[in-house]
């Protein structure tokens, strides 16, 4: 590739090479073209993504023309990221391997991690069960047969005291997935951190707290929209006065693919939710360059490998320019975008299960290759069940393989200049902008959510692609082609045992009776009237859990004082 | 019934689970598919779940779940279909459900389970032939 970084013009390739170019694929479309195809015809008629993006046959230095090296791809660790965050990328240091694990009790959960950081994962994640993540304590009549079941049950500190049992908080990040009650989570592992001596600005790791996808996609929403975004920004001002090393904000793309969108809209949703935290945090008086640098971000990896690729890279570069030019952040680092990345797990089959380890690769080294700072990959057996121990350690394994064996860790962003996938980067870049500036247009993100605008986008995503698949215009190995008579799986699924709700309810119970009532009731009318005269509810949260009020509890004064999310049926 | 009468069926999502993708593709593919389709939104109780079943007069009530809280909620909501007399009314379920829990589900009265990966095309074909048996 000819560059011309200087000297006056913009583009990669001069003019005179650019005529040259032409004439040649001219040339090239007239007769060797015609020629092979007439013998040799080509698949399908016309090729597309995930995102109706059409792909072209051939790509050349004239589809990426327009590129522009130092304002579009620049330099690693300089805005506007495209090519990575950090200047070395990981010829210094890897990603985190961070798996989202949890079930059963904490007790379970806490041996599962302590297994997991054996095995050379490098941060934990957190999953918490329905009745955590909706607020609802464990002996609550709705949370029967639910508790343990999708992640693991904590309902008071005591919990929490338990997952974390031998595990210091000084030498481990830690992300919750959690939205609803992520101020009470957050102020759990505090707490934690509290007692172990560990000092509170070393505490490092993510709250999801990403309340307005779960209105677009998740759905596990507990408040209103408003009180929802109130209780994120609450996080962000806490953590930026007084948790210099945590992420307050997770903002997520992958709830919203995993319910049926598309690439396009995954990107384009994650950011237009993204700007509006940044307001909601800029309405509370907090300035753009004391928090942005800690915003992080969270995507789904799905099964097409370059327009993922595409879509990770224009994610920095879309970013950086939103936080620059909308926003007038001045610090390089307000303008990054750090992100985790999860393969996608809706891509995964029940049938001929081992096939999804090859997917689950694909999927990672698209993460890398896109540049991620922290990837979970699902392990094998999750369309079947909750993973089993067998199947984690293949998944971590995958990710250890990219990163010690393949060499593409070597050096950064080894992809960039490809025309194909610069022009890719381009074209998803310039799809979700035209989204974003719908999404303004009609009054931002809350008010689209009243409209039903996002689940009506993502069903009708989700709609069309199960039709590609029965209508075979989309091929599913092994479920729409390759079928087989007789499957086999080479583990034992996991099963999580009824004795898990037991003993939890049971130790929940006991709690209730053995605690300081007095106390935890005088936390609790605190709260509320924090919660009524609009505080920031952090500090007196983090004194409710110590006084060993239970999430159940907690969020009973906030559904008292905010009222409760209904859903908005949008089939 | 008359036999000019749509297939009318309840779309249900039983539980804390959220994972409602499944239930809407399905929802719309019963409806493309010439069906009455009520679709109940998410957290339903048993209770509530029979309750609509009754309300609405359906053919066929299809639970979606992928928490694992199936063994405690199908068996629940069977029992109180019985409970109602509401004995002809067929029940799917679908979602993430073991293998090994099947035979129990079908001893209680669910007539099928779908698991991921089964096409809409096999379940509405599923419904058609037995629900025409009791009309």
């Amino acid at each position: 590739m000819v560059t011309k970084i200087d000297g006056g013009k913009k583009q990669v390739f001069d003019e005179h090479k650019l005529s040259e170019i032409h004439k040649k694929h001219k040339n090239w479309k007239e007769k060797t073209l015609p020629e092979w195809i007439s013998k040799h015809p080509e698949r399908k008629n016309s090729f597309h993504t995930s995102s109706n993006i059409h792909i072209k046959r051939l790509y050349t230095p004239e589809n990426v023309k327009n590129i522009d090296y130092t304002r579009d791809l620049g330099f690693p660790g300089e805005p506007p990221f495209t090519r990575g965050l950090h200047a070395t990328m990981y010829r210094g240091r890897l990603w985190t391997m961070r798996q989202f694990s949890g079930y059963g009790t904490a007790q379970q959960t806490n041996k599962r991690f302590k297994y997991l950081l054996k095995e050379g994962e490098t941060g934990l994640s957190i999953a918490f069960d329905y009745p955590t993540i909706l607020g609802l304590d464990s002996d609550h009549p709705l949370s029967l047969g639910e508790v343990g079941k999708c992640g693991v049950a904590v309902s008071s500190l005591k919990d929490m005291e338990v997952l974390f049992n031998g595990i210091p908080l000084d030498k481990v990040t830690t992300s919750m997935t959690i939205n609803g009650p992520a101020t009470m989570l957050l102020a759990m592992y505090v707490a934690i951190g509290d007692m172990q001596g560990v000092p509170r600005e070393q505490l490092g790791g993510t709250t999801q707290n990403d309340n307005l996808k779960e209105f677009h996609a998740q759905k596990l929403c507990i408040f209103p929209p408003e009180p929802s975004v109130k209780l994120v920004t609450d996080i962000t001002e806490y953590c930026t006065k007084h948790l210099p090393k945590w992420n307050p904000i997770s903002i997520s793309g992958y709830h919203i693919r995993e319910a049926g969108s598309n690439a396009v809209q995954e990107l384009a949703f994650t950011l237009a939710d993204g700007i509006t935290y940044v307001e909601s945090a800029l309405e509370r008086g907090l300035k753009v360059d004391q928090f942005a640098p800690r915003l992080s971000f969270f995507f789904a990896a799905h099964n097409n490998f370059l327009e993922e690729i595409a879509k990770f890279r224009a994610a920095r570069r879309l970013w950086a320019k939103i936080m620059k030019e909308r926003f007038k952040a001045k610090k390089p680092r307000s303008q990054w975008m750090r992100m985790h990345i999860q393969t996608s797990g809706c891509t995964l089959t029940a049938t001929q299960p081992i096939n999804n380890v090859i997917r689950v690769a694909f999927q990672s080294l698209a993460s890398v290759l896109g540049g991620t700072q922290s990837l979970h990959t699902n392990s094998f057996d999750e369309a079947l069940a909750l993973p089993s121990e067998e199947a984690v350690r293949v998944a971590l394994r995958t990710q250890q393989i990219i990163a010690h064996e393949t060499g593409v860790t070597d050096t950064v962003d080894p992809l960039a200049g490809s025309y194909c996938l610069e022009a890719l980067t381009n074209e998803m870049e310039e799809r979700a902008m035209e989204y974003i500036n719908k999404i303004d247009s009609m009054g931002g993100v809350i008010a689209g959510i009243e409209k039903g605008f996002f689940q009506k986008e993502i069903a009708d995503s989700a709609y069309k692609y199960q039709k590609e698949i029965e209508n075979k215009e989309r091929n599913i190995v092994g479920v729409n082609e390759y079928a087989v008579e007789k499957d086999w799986i080479p583990i034992k699924l996991l099963r999580i045992e009824q004795q898990a709700e037991k003993e939890q309810v049971d130790s929940l119970q006991e709690l209730k009776k053995k605690r300081n009532n007095k106390k935890a009731k005088q936390v609790l009318d605190k709260l509320q009237k924090a919660a009524e005269h609009d505080e920031n509810l952090m500090p007196v949260i983090i004194e409710a859990v110590k006084a060993y009020a239970t999430i159940g509890e907690i969020c009973d004064v906030l559904r008292n004082v905010y009222g409760q999310y209904k859903e908005q049926i949008i089939i | 019934m008359s036999t000019k009468r749509k297939i009318r069926i309840v779309v249900a999502k039983p539980g804390l689970d959220s994972h409602d993708r499944g239930a809407k593709v399905i929802a719309r593919a019963f409806r493309d598919a010439g069906m009455e389709v009520i679709y109940t939104g998410l957290w339903q109780t048993p209770e509530q779940i029979v309750e609509t079943a009754l309300q609405e007069d359906v053919d066929v009530v299809a639970l979606s779940i992928l928490s694992g809280a199936h063994m405690t909620l199908f068996p629940k909501i069977t029992k109180l279909l019985k409970q109602k007399g509401l004995n002809d009314i067929l029940v799917l379920g679908g979602g993430v459900i073991p293998d090994e829990d099947i035979p129990a589900l079908k001893k209680i009265g669910i007539a099928e389970i779908f698991g991921p990966d089964t096409s809409t095309g096999t379940i509405i074909k599923f419904i058609k032939k037995h629900t025409q048996k009791t009309k």
